[in-house]
């Protein structure tokens, strides 16, 4: 008897919760799809357009319905596909990707003429500089878009390598080249 | 007194006969000097001469920036004739911002602070001094003295360990300097003691150095405080946190710092240059680097100045016998390969090593055995051969995850490997990537920040432009009317 009380028990139970998770589900669902959600935290958020959508999160929904390559994000690089192709559970050939290293915006001081294009155009506010006066980069802030270069009317904004250095320089993978 | 066993370690033949024998040599003074600004972990010191300056020994050339930096002093009296890019003595080979002197062959001192008695001063002006002196960790990790020694005000000490482990095959430079300069060395010690607060002071040294261990316990005999301990020789001894477990028992967890369980690690050779800088008042400018190797003539531990180029040291030591495979700053298992001849010793170089190619042990390559060697020697406990393979496979995150954060680099796998698989260089690439991958992170999380920002500023422009123009209409309709 006890036994069968106990089996009526954890089945009415199991029976009411799953009704309820059901019910939940269906009223308190989440209305965004997760994987574009997780894909948005893995892009930069600097809305740059680069990859050729408006912003980071239309890029997101295009990557989870396959319409768009992991390597889309050039600031991102490698890491960033890397980590947009582990979340999709594809896998990407690092060759195909022009991986050129980050890159920094840089004024010509001689080309300058302070028309202050540029940092109206830049997506995280990384040019300084006011009308007629020589606009400079915050190295710091700048994340090597483009954005800048190409508003800029006398074709004065160079986009350059960030040089290697004693702080920045790492050991190269063995058997793969020298650095 | 207790000794504790650390996991791993090897026993690599020590080869320190040649260099142990001789008495420290002085060095001529070299024609030039390259003294880099850069000597040291932390911020780069900022120069205060100009070319064409005449500066006197000791003379600061470039003050400290940031907490954690240390300034450069003159090695010799003389004029500065470049500042700009020397090569460094890295294995990267890259350019160094480096102040060029050539000596004026007096050795003129400049007016340093007066001798003073050391135990009269506070913590706060030892450390000072420590600090203007520009010492760094002599070891080789050239960490700012100061800063430790500043460390004990956050964490309190209770136990000093004074570092003779000299663990590294070759290197005999402490050997020689506690051998020769016992006494500094105590009163170095006793003062970084002070500075530090410590109850207890361990000084460590391998059982392979018996002249040296004599030296110091006739030292230090008259300090209860200080006990000179006999450690085994066993390789990484003298890495940090090998050597607080073989005198503590503590072991330091991982990711933190010996200060944050109450124990702190010192060389015998910043010692020395903590008792010259605060009761002599004397910055660093010189140090005792051990020329050695067995592509060398006349192998031996010579004082040098801070600044001189590798080239003047193999030179004074009789130059070449061969041409040697390989050029080591450092020793042979944890050493750095050096680019050229022509780059400077600096505050961190324990040795020039030239390896011959018997010496060199170039192996080429074979598959992993799965032996498991790596893993008995490893004396942080990873597992060498499960990091490799998926270092190789570009799974760095996957190797991170198995620890590799808290490896060494002290080489130990890569020398007991039977397959000669090149594993302290993957490793060493996977930590470079690892930093590298933080600093993407760094820098994204900062974009985000930036970008938010910007579209709250252009939202509250816009919002702000809409509040004004109704406000402009009736304005306009009031006069009108």
């Amino acid at each position: 008897m006890t036994m069968i009380l106990s089996v009526a028990v954890v089945a009415a139970l199991g029976l009411g919760l799953g009704w309820l998770l059901g019910l939940a589900s269906q009223w308190l669902g989440a209305t965004t799809d997760p994987v574009v959600e997780r894909l948005t935290e893995a892009l930069p958020g600097s809305q740059c357009g680069q990859c050729g959508y408006p912003g980071c999160g239309q890029a997101a929904i295009a990557l989870s319905k396959g319409e768009a390559p992991v390597t889309l994000c050039p600031p991102g690089g490698r890491v960033v596909a890397e980590k947009l192709a582990e979340i999709l559970g594809t896998t990407f050939d690092p060759g195909n990707l022009p991986d050129r290293g980050p890159l920094l915006a840089r004024v010509r001081t001689d080309y300058c003429i302070g028309c202050s294009r540029c940092i109206k155009s830049c997506p995280t506010d990384a040019i300084l500089g006011a009308t007629k006066q020589l606009h400079v980069v915050l190295e710091e802030a700048c994340i090597g878009c483009g954005a800048c270069a190409e508003v800029c009317p006398t074709g004065g904004i160079d986009l350059e390598g960030i040089p290697v250095t004693l702080r920045n320089w790492r050991w190269h993978k063995p058997g793969v080249g020298h650095a | 007194m207790k000794i504790f066993r650390f996991r791993g370690g090897i026993h690599p033949e020590g080869n320190k006969d040649p260099t142990a024998c001789h008495p420290i040599a002085r060095l001529p003074l070299p024609k030039r000097l390259y003294i880099p600004l850069q000597q040291h972990i932390g911020e780069p010191a900022a120069p205060e001469v100009k070319v064409g300056d005449h500066v006197l020994k000791g003379q600061r050339l470039a003050r400290h920036q940031g907490s954690v930096s240390a300034p450069v002093h003159a090695p010799t009296s003389g004029t500065v004739i470049a500042i700009g890019d020397h090569m460094a003595p890295h294995p990267s080979g890259l350019p160094v911002q480096t102040i060029t002197l050539e000596p004026d062959g007096e050795e003129r001192w400049v007016e340093t602070e007066p001798a003073v008695d050391p135990f009269s001063l506070t913590r706060a002006e030892v450390a000072a001094r420590v600090r203007d002196a520009g010492i760094v960790g002599l070891g080789g990790a050239a960490f700012p003295a100061a800063v430790k020694l500043d460390a004990g005000n956050r964490h309190p000490i209770d136990t000093l360990i004074i570092n003779g482990g000299e663990c590294e095959p070759y290197l005999t430079c402490d050997d020689r300097l506690m051998r020769e300069g016992a006494g500094y060395v105590v009163e170095g010690v006793r003062l970084i003691a002070n500075g530090l607060g410590a109850k207890r002071t361990v000084i460590a040294i391998e059982d392979n150095k018996p002249e040296a261990l004599e030296a110091m316990r006739v030292a230090a005999a008259a300090h209860p405080g200080i006990s000179v301990l006999r450690v085994p020789s066993r390789y990484p001894m003298g890495s940090e946190k090998q050597l607080v477990t073989t005198v503590t028992g503590r072991e330091i967890p991982a990711g933190k710092l010996s200060a944050e369980i109450g124990v702190s690690v010192h060389n015998v050779g910043t010692a020395l240059a903590v008792c010259r800088a605060v009761r002599f008042g004397k910055p660093l400018v010189s140090r005792v680097v051990t020329v050695g190797g067995g592509a060398i003539r006349n192998p031996r531990n010579v004082v040098v100045p801070i600044g001189t180029p590798a080239a003047d040291l193999v030179e004074f030591c009789g130059g070449f016998t061969v041409t040697p495979t390989r050029v080591l700053m450092g020793g042979p298992m944890m050493g750095q390969v050096l680019p050229g001849l022509e780059a400077p010793v600096v505050k961190g170089t324990s040795g020039i090593i030239a390896l011959t190619a018997a010496e060199a042990h170039a192996a080429s390559e074979r598959a992993c055995l799965h032996c498991g060697r790596c893993v008995d020697v490893c004396p942080v406990g990873l597992v060498p051969l499960e990091l490799a393979a998926r270092v190789r496979a570009g799974r760095i995150d996957d190797a991170a995850e198995l620890g590799m954060g808290d490896c060494l680099s002290c080489g130990c796998c890569a020398y007991v490997c039977p397959a000669h698989l090149p594993l302290a260089h993957l490793f060493n690439y996977a930590k470079g990537e690892i930093a590298a991958r933080r600093e993407a992170q760094r820098k994204a999380e900062e974009t985000r920040k930036l970008a938010e920002a910007r579209r709250l500023r252009l939202a509250a422009e816009a919002a702000a432009k809409a509040a004004r123009r109704p406000a402009r209409t009736t304005e306009k309709a009031e006069t009108e009317s």
